[in-house]
């Protein structure tokens, strides 16, 4: 192969035919053109003319340029000619194709693949067996060498991993035999990448590619002062660089989309960039990840878990006692506990079950007022979280003495005891070690908590169970009942210090964490999560998208606390009892550095060259300039006069001009845009152009009628082709049908009924008054028939008295177009509907009827021109005056039902509706 | 009770012998309204012409006395001339006169014998006596003479390619119409011409040709061809032959302008591209002027 340049010729020695051209230059420009034959009377008078320019007419210099260029095209292109050839050196031996395979590849993995596809293909053509070892995902074993071809077709299914490689060292150091490698690398520094290259290079030459790629992490966000801090690093440190970070989350409306947004600026020569983003509370609690945006990478995402969620907690305490002294207020020590990581809602128990706060605490609150108590159960059952404190107030009162309170969890026994104080027996208590089935299992129980008076729960059969935390002698100390979705926890004591010390120790803070009263800005710590089990909830992939986490299996939380992102715990979001963990690829202390390569290893690019055969191109190319000189050479030759040259001055044109793709798309959206703006009533397009006029005039009177005595303003309509238009856009279709009306194709009718059956609507009128009546056949009846049969109808019946149709809008009887009197058809009711007793109406169908067929020809009645006056007469003098009203009444009625659906119907329920509202 | 279908198939047959050629003349002729006909001149006849007043040498016998009575002059009464001349029609036969540059135009012999059809039924009409030279068919008047032309000028088929007039039949004093492209060798017109002028015989020469002769739109390298392939002429730049060919053709118009003159006769030009009316009207007229 003879290569020049960019471009190699695969048969490089008939491109001497080149130095043929001259040659011909000079024979082609000496010849001149073939003369035509003409009759001519008047070649009398020529006779013994004798030509003034004795020398052979040349061809002009452009014609023998345009024959010269097809000609050297041609020969160019039978030379072969491809673009980008590629040159390489065939190996031996086996191979191995090793990728890493993370996250920092999943940017451009196609560009990974399409290289070991490349490398793939070269072995093959080389008889060498390969192997494909992503080390993300390692076989068991050893290396599969295989027919290269048969990887080839296994490599497109291979997918990053969201975590880093482990033990590979240990892996590349087990590997035996002589193989050459190619190492598609990730591009990351990582302290095994020496000894595996190491181990590599000891069975065969290493061969690394690695992209340019820049790689960028996002830092899990970190709540601080108000602020939520978004930290991004990047690989390389060179110059200053901008990336927008998206924060995403639900909606109110529960669907995602960008919460909020914020450019990322890396200061020039630092790895690091930090974006400060202030986003209100409610904002702020949505907020499930931020991304980097145009990033496709795991570690571009980071999940946010509870961290991120301030608690709204409303604090109400039984009295306000402001001449006390503010360290023995009631929740004095809660407001310390729970301030810094939550928002607190003070008021009354009414104002703030109004603003709906994830969880209440009453502190020393006996009785709660009736109608408050069921507003409070309610909030309870959607998910709230009560938290009650005991106190003197509750242990002087009888609630949930003799039968349960719904809004405590045990019932208590009166008065409470006291322990170790001077009246009583005892030392105070401290606290038992948490059972494993109590949220606080796991949180270490500080010495120096003791608790000296208390409510004590009555012994109920199912007290055992509501215990989540108890004193020493087994005396419940908190309890806790789920009450629907949500729950009611009682502290036997004080939330000050006054009965116990247990709001004064640490675990009083992990306590309320654990119970997601609050949420700790650090993340989780082994201590926090020790003794509890994690289920992934969502999990992410190496492209940072969402995926459910189905049947992956729990995790420990200690085990999550240490966790790294690998296959036991892939990167997502965790859920524990009521609190959320994230963990991310992107730790808060991950640095990204750019792989340090020996100097012996030549690092190359992913770019695979693609080799482009030139061939086809040039050959067309000679066709189009020979096509080109044949035009041009009639031209000459003075044969191009009249029609035919058009004809050719078209041809050239073709030669020339390329077709143009994408109006008919652009023609597409404007027509959905059209067809959506407005509701737009619209007509089926018969091919008959007075039907499609009259259709069109019709629909236009009845949307000026809708406009002017409805809130339904319709646009002009439109003509819809069923071939061609989407039927989605519009409520109702007006039909009108011809005998010799052409009958749609397979495909139309398939749209036809999907649109039937989502609540489209077609009006049959085939415009001669009689197909209702069965039996007298007219052409134009045959005709809907015909059309009509493969459409997914439903059984017909003539419009009963009380169908829907009758008062949508308009009380109405008959249904007059320009013929009045003849039956329209309706879907058929239901054979079990009966008329209830008292009722005006039946209940009939629940759906708008898909199909209106009759042939009283309402368009003629509806039609107006431009200028709003009635196109067509109907009926003579006043009557027909009144026939014409009837039928925009009509119309209109059905334009309602189309929009409203049974709306009308569901009124016979008012009278019950009514009654149940006791009015 | 006359059958209506076997009229209509008598009525057929009728017609079926009348060559196209003559329903288009009549067509055409029919266009011509002349206000008045006639020689113009006072003459044997019957038509009053004009009083005239008693001129020395007048006979006492052609004193009108019914008009002379009115005055005191004497008055003579004229009648208009009205002796029926004989025309000679000579139709090119040659091969180029089957030349038409385009479907749309018709051929120049067509035309040639539309127009000649036409001007003899006007001719006939008045009363002249018309003949075709060259096809034995002597001056002769009435409807019949009508027939007898068109069926001559329909199956006239001559295998020269130029035609050349012949003055044979021409009778003295008579008129003559020679219809003809004049692009062949000029010397027998010349020759006819100066034995009918010798004849005292006067006429029009009507020079038909196609539009393509008179503007000459040709390129490139061409053989032009006489009709029948008798001529031909090669030529590798067409084009820069037009300037010589037009100023040919127009020395031959020359030519055949002043050869008129100097026998007496008119000559005219007409295109096929244009309307024959403009053409007959002018024959016509020409025919008049020439007493």
């Amino acid at each position: 192969m003879l290569v020049l340049g960019p471009i190699g010729f695969t048969a490089p020695w008939l491109l001497a035919g080149l130095a043929a051209l001259p040659l011909l230059w000079i024979v082609l420009r000496a010849v001149p053109p073939a003369p035509i034959r003409r009759r001519f009377p008047g070649v009398a008078l020529l006779l013994g003319l004798r030509d003034a320019d004795q020398t052979a007419d040349r061809t002009p210099w452009w014609l023998l340029l345009l024959r010269m260029l097809a000609l050297a095209a041609a020969i160019v292109g039978f030379a072969g000619p491809v673009l980008n050839p590629v040159q390489r050196i065939a190996g031996t031996g086996p191979l191995l194709v090793l990728m890493d395979g993370t996250w920092a590849d999943a940017g451009d993995w196609q560009r990974h693949l399409d290289r070991a596809a490349q490398a793939l293909d070269e072995a093959a053509r080389d008889d060498r067996t390969a192997a494909v070892v992503v080390l993300t995902d390692r076989p068991e074993g050893p290396l599969p060498f295989r027919a290269a071809s048969d990887w080839a077709m296994q490599v497109p299914s291979s997918m990053p991993k969201p975590w880093q490689p482990e033990g590979a060292a240990a892996w590349a150091d087990g590997l035996d035999g002589a193989f050459d490698t190619i190492w598609l690398s990730d591009g990351l520094d990582r302290e095994e990448r020496a000894p595996v290259l190491a181990a590599l290079e000891k069975r065969g030459t290493v061969r690394v590619f690695q992209s340019a790629r820049p790689v960028r992490a996002l830092r899990p966000p970190v709540f601080q002062d108000g602020v939520i801090e978004l930290t991004a690093l990047r690989m390389d440190s060179d110059g200053a660089a901008t990336v927008g970070v998206v924060a995403r989350g639900l909606d109110p409306n529960g669907i995602e989309r960008d919460l909020a947004r914020g450019d990322l600026t890396f200061p020039a020569g630092q790895a690091e960039g930090v974006l400060r983003l202030s986003l209100p509370p409610e904002l702020r609690n949505r907020v499930s990840r931020f991304e980097i945006e145009g990033a496709r990478s795991a570690a571009a995402v980071a999940l946010t878990d509870d961290s991120l969620r301030r608690r709204e907690v409303a604090l109400i305490a039984g009295s306000e006692d402001r001449e006390a002294l503010q360290l023995l207020s009631p929740t004095y020590y809660l407001e310390r506990a729970l301030a810094p990581s939550t928002d607190l809602l003070h008021g009354t128990l009414g104002d703030v079950l109004l603003a709906n706060p994830d969880a209440i605490v009453l502190a020393d609150v006996a009785r709660i007022a009736p109608g408050q108590s069921e507003a409070l159960q309610d909030w309870v059952r959607e998910g709230g979280l009560l938290v009650r404190f005991a106190g003197p107030r509750l242990a002087a009162s009888d609630v949930s003495r003799d039968g349960p309170d719904p809004l405590l969890p045990v019932r208590l026994r009166a008065g409470g005891r006291s322990i170790g104080g001077a009246m009583s027996w005892g030392e105070p208590k401290s606290l038992r070690p948490f059972a494993d089935t109590s949220p606080f299992h796991g949180l270490p129980l500080p010495g120096d908590v003791s608790v000296t008076a208390q409510v004590v729960a009555q012994p109920d059969p199912d007290l055992a169970e509501r215990t989540i935390a108890s004193l020493e002698d087994g005396t419940p100390l908190v309890t806790r009942k789920r009450i629907g979705a949500g729950q009611v926890v009682l502290f036997h004591v004080t939330a000050n210090a006054e009965w116990s010390s247990l709001p004064l120790s640490g675990l009083f803070v992990s306590m309320l964490e654990r119970l997601a009263v609050s949420t700790r800005a650090a993340p989780p710590g082994t201590a926090d999560l020790d003794g509890t089990i994690w289920t992934p909830d969502t999990v992410l992939d190496a492209f940072g998208r969402i995926g459910d986490a189905d049947g992956l299996a729990g995790v420990a939380g200690a085990e999550l606390a240490a966790a790294r992102p690998g296959p036991a715990t892939p990167p997502g979001l965790y859920a524990g009892d009521d609190r959320r963990v994230a963990l991310n690829v992107t730790g808060p202390d991950t640095r990204l550095e750019p792989a340090a390569w020996p100097a012996r290893i030549a690092v190359e690019g992913m770019e695979t060259a693609q080799e482009t055969a030139l061939k086809g191109a040039l050959l067309a190319a000679a066709l189009g300039l020979l096509a080109l000189d044949l035009i041009a050479s009639l031209w000459l030759a003075g044969r191009l006069r009249g029609p035919r040259a058009a004809v050719a001055a078209l041809a050239a044109l073709m030669i020339v001009g390329q077709p143009l793709p994408g109006l008919a798309q652009e023609a597409d959206e404007a027509f959905a845009i059209e067809a959506t703006r407005d509701v737009v009533l619209a007509h089926v397009l018969t091919g008959d152009a007075r039907l499609d006029g009259l259709a069109q005039a019709g629909l236009r009177g009845l949307s000026r009628t809708l406009q002017a005595r409805t809130t339904v303003e319709p646009a002009e309509p439109v003509g819809v082709d069923l071939e061609r238009d989407e039927l989605a856009f519009f409520p109702f279709l007006y039909w009108p049908v011809s005998p010799d009306q052409p009958r749609p194709s397979d495909e139309a009718y398939a749209r036809l009924n999907t649109y039937l059956r989502g609540g489209g609507m077609i009006l049959f009128d085939t415009g001669d008054a009689d197909v209702a009546a069965f039996g007298t056949q007219t052409p134009a009846a045959l005709r809907l028939q015909e059309l009509a049969r493969p459409l997914d109808i439903p059984p017909l019946e003539p419009v009963p008295a009380d169908h829907v149709l009758t008062r949508t809008f308009y009380l109405l009887q008959d249904f007059p177009g320009r013929f009045a009197g003849r039956d329209v058809w309706v879907e058929a009711a239901p054979p079990d509907v009966e008329t209830v007793e008292g009722m005006p109406f039946r209940n009939l169908n629940d759906n708008v009827t898909p199909v209106v067929i009759g042939g009283n020809d309402w368009a003629s009645a509806w039609a107006v021109g431009e200028d709003g006056r009635p196109l067509h007469a109907v009926g003579r003098g006043y009557a027909g005056e009144r026939q014409r009203e009837i039928a925009l009444r009509f119309g209109v009625n059905l334009v309602m039902h189309v929009l409203t659906g049974n709306y009308k119907s569901d009124q016979v329920h008012v009278p019950a509706l009514l009654d149940r509202l006791g009015q | 009770m006359t059958d209506p279908a076997a009229l209509r198939a008598r009525a057929e047959g009728l017609a079926a012998p009348l060559p196209p050629l003559l329903a288009g003349a009549r067509h055409l002729a029919r266009t011509v309204a002349l206000g008045s006909h006639g020689r113009r001149r006072p003459g044997q006849g019957d038509e009053f012409w004009q009083y005239r007043p008693f001129a020395g040498g007048d006979e006492a016998r052609m004193i009108d006395w019914r008009r002379s009575g009115r005055s005191d002059g004497h008055f003579l009464r004229q009648k208009e001339w009205q002796a029926a001349q004989s025309v000679m029609l000579w139709v090119d036969g040659g091969r180029s006169m089957a030349f038409a540059s385009g479907d749309r135009l018709p051929a120049k012999g067509h035309r040639a014998s539309e127009l000649a059809l036409a001007l003899a039924i006007l001719l006939l009409r008045a009363g002249e006596r018309v003949g075709l030279a060259d096809r034995d068919l002597p001056p002769r008047t009435g409807e019949l003479q009508l027939l007898r032309l068109a069926g001559a000028l329909g199956d006239a088929e001559s295998a020269a390619e130029y035609g050349a007039p012949g003055t044979r039949d021409m009778r003295a004093g008579s008129r003559a119409v020679f219809l003809s492209d004049f692009l062949g060798d000029i010397a027998p017109v010349h020759a006819a011409l100066t034995a009918a002028a010798d004849k005292g015989v006067s006429g029009v020469l009507m020079q038909i040709l196609d539009p393509q002769e008179e503007a000459f739109p040709f390129d490139g390298r061409t053989i032009f061809e006489s009709m029948g392939g008798g001529l031909r002429h090669e030529t590798l730049k067409a084009g820069d032959l037009r300037g010589r060919y037009l100023d040919r053709l127009a020395a031959r118009k020359a030519e055949l302008r002043d050869l008129a003159r100097l026998t007496g006769w008119q000559y005219g030009c007409h295109h096929t591209g244009d309307a024959a009316q403009t053409a007959l009207l002018w024959l016509y007229a020409a025919l008049e002027r020439d007493h």
